[in-house]
């Protein structure tokens, strides 16, 4: 597997740390279900069959976080965007 | 067809062409009391003692393929239980027990081999962890011992004890576990559930569940629909899937661990061998060949293949502990897929949804829990209460904070 860094170009994933989902946000901590709300961010997944959206940490290269569409089904990588950048609709 | 020296000698005087299947391929009925999601170890077992145990046989199993080709057939085959937690170590170890009689009960050979497992510790932390691990398992009434480098240098002397960054100091040995033949555990549980009339479906995958408002009332499946007053979902690494048909979101992640196997080498390893310093375990089947694996991958899968980095790693830290495989040639390697819970350890409850009951999380050790999973599940179902072995593996535990995470990792699936 290898993931296309926007800073450093195509490395092997090995370079590369795995956080996990990148769809859940830490939650405003003044809301009012807070709580559960938490609960969803830290503890439930989708962990979808297919397209993921997924945060990865450039650890031996840049050292950028970067945020990884890749098929879980067959480990293609659709897109590879840096972190900071808009995550689009 | 009972198995015994009799039925084998009375076999081998007539050519063995009177052995009957082990067990029925059945044909879907329109409505079961029970129907159970998943074909592998731990839908048969759950099958074999709702009938055998609480005398529900109106049972069908719904396996997508054939039974026994998901994580059952894929695992590296040890049991154990050495666990710290006591919401963990009497449940692993009713397993164990189970374990222990379990060829007697299901009339079929399981080839357990109790040939202990033995965890290295490489540093005085390490040391303190297990002494630790093997006080609570003893405190349990599970066997445990102590052993320093000595008395494992005594028993397996071709490791490195001497390697520069992790000398080997010790290891803590639990003589009770060993290793078990999974596909003939897949095959005995099917043999004696089939016999006491459950039916097993192959090929009979669950594409969408049956709803009456918020009960689940069935199974859409790839051969039609089948009712059931109770839905058992027991899917391994697919737990995740079944649980979005429910509209449900799990504490679950599904990764790939991969495992290998070597050439046929004449008897080396006595026991299991797990190495602290990185993660790699390691026994000998009985065909000789060294059968080991190490970390997952690391990063969501489905795919059932890892990728080559963690062949290496797994590899390197084969050869860190013992050296002398060096020459040895790999003959296979493959994956599966488990669903990795949040605090690494497993799920057996009821769902927000009447009707629909989960067995799930079971992570790398499910193989060993197979026995008891299967019963604690059948317990649940039947009595609708949890059996008091598996009380502690709830699915609000994550959000009431009774976390049972055995090694302190954290919500991280990819570090249990
Ligand atoms: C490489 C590897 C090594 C391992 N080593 C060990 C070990 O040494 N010791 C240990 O204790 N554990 C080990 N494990 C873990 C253990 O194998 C699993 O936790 C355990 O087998 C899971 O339970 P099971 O046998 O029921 O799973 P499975 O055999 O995977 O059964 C689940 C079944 O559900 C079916 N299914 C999925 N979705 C559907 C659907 N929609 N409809 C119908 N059927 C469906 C699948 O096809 C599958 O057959 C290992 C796992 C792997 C991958
Ligand atoms: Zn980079």
């Amino acid at each position: 597997m290898r993931i296309d860094c926007p800073f450093c170009g195509e490395r092997d994933y090995s370079e590369f740390a795995y956080l996990g989902d990148a769809d859940c946000p830490r939650p405003a901590p003044g809301a009012e279900d807070a709580l559960q709300r938490f609960i969803d961010a830290v503890y439930l997944r989708e962990n979808p069959a297919g397209a993921h959206r997924e945060l990865w940490y450039h650890e031996f290269g840049c050292r950028s976080w970067v945020r990884v569409t890749r098929d879980t089904r067959t480990h293609e990588i659709l897109e590879v965007r840096l972190a900071g950048e808009d995550a689009g609709p | 067809m009972r198995y015994s020296l009799a039925s084998l000698l009375r076999q081998a005087c007539s050519g063995h062409r009177g052995w009957a299947p082990a067990w029925r391929d059945a044909v879907p009925k329109s409505a079961y009391e029970v129907v159970i999601v998943g074909g592998g170890g731990h839908g048969l077992a759950t099958a074999y003692y709702l009938a055998k145990v609480y005398g529900l046989t109106d049972v069908a199993v719904l396996e997508k393929g054939g039974i026994g080709l998901g994580n059952a057939g894929r695992n590296t085959t040890i049991i154990r239980s050495n666990y710290l937690l006591p919401g963990n170590n009497p449940f692993y170890e009713l397993s164990m027990q189970l374990w222990e009689g379990l060829e007697r009960d299901l009339n079929y050979n399981v080839m357990v081999s109790q040939r202990g497992v033995l965890n290295l510790f490489h540093s005085d932390a390490q040391r303190d962890a297990c002494v630790r691990r093997g006080n609570a398992m003893r405190l349990h009434g599970v066997d445990a011992e102590l052993l320093d480098a000595v008395a494992v240098r005594r028993m397996l002397p071709f490791l490195d004890f001497e390697n520069a960054r992790f000398p080997i100091q010790g290891g803590l040995l639990q003589r009770r576990g060993g290793t078990a033949r999974h596909d003939a555990v897949v095959w005995g549980y099917a043999r004696a559930a089939s016999g006491l009339g459950v039916d097993i479906l192959q090929h009979c995958e669950v594409t969408g569940l049956l709803r009456e408002g918020a009960r689940v009332t069935g199974v859409r499946t790839t051969r039609g629909d089948i009712r059931a007053a109770k839905v058992a979902v027991s899917v391994a690494g697919h737990s995740s899937r079944v649980a979005a048909m429910a509209g449900l979101r799990l504490p679950i992640e599904s990764h790939v661990l991969q495992a290998f196997v070597s050439e046929a080498l004449k008897p080396l390893l006595p026991c299991v061998v797990t190495f602290g310093a990185g993660h790699f375990y390691v026994s000998q089947s009985d065909k000789g060949g060294l059968v080991f694996g190490g970390d997952l991958d690391g990063y969501n899968s489905y795919a059932q293949r890892g990728n080559l980095p963690t062949v290496e790693d797994v590899c390197s830290s084969g050869m860190a502990l013992m050296p002398a495989i060096g020459r040895l040639r790999l003959l296979r390697s493959w994956g599966g897929i488990m669903d990795m819970s949040m605090d690494g350890s497993p799920i057996i409850d009821r769902t927000p949804l009447a009707g629909l009951y989960l067995n799930a999380g079971w992570c790398y050790g499910g193989f060993k829990a197979t026995p008891a999973a299967g019963l604690c599940f059948a317990h649940l179902l039947a009595r609708e209460e949890s059996h008091e072995r598996a009380r502690a593996f709830r699915l609000d535990r994550f959000a009431t904070g009774h976390l049972l995470d055995e090694k302190g990792q954290g919500p991280q699936p990819n570090l249990h």
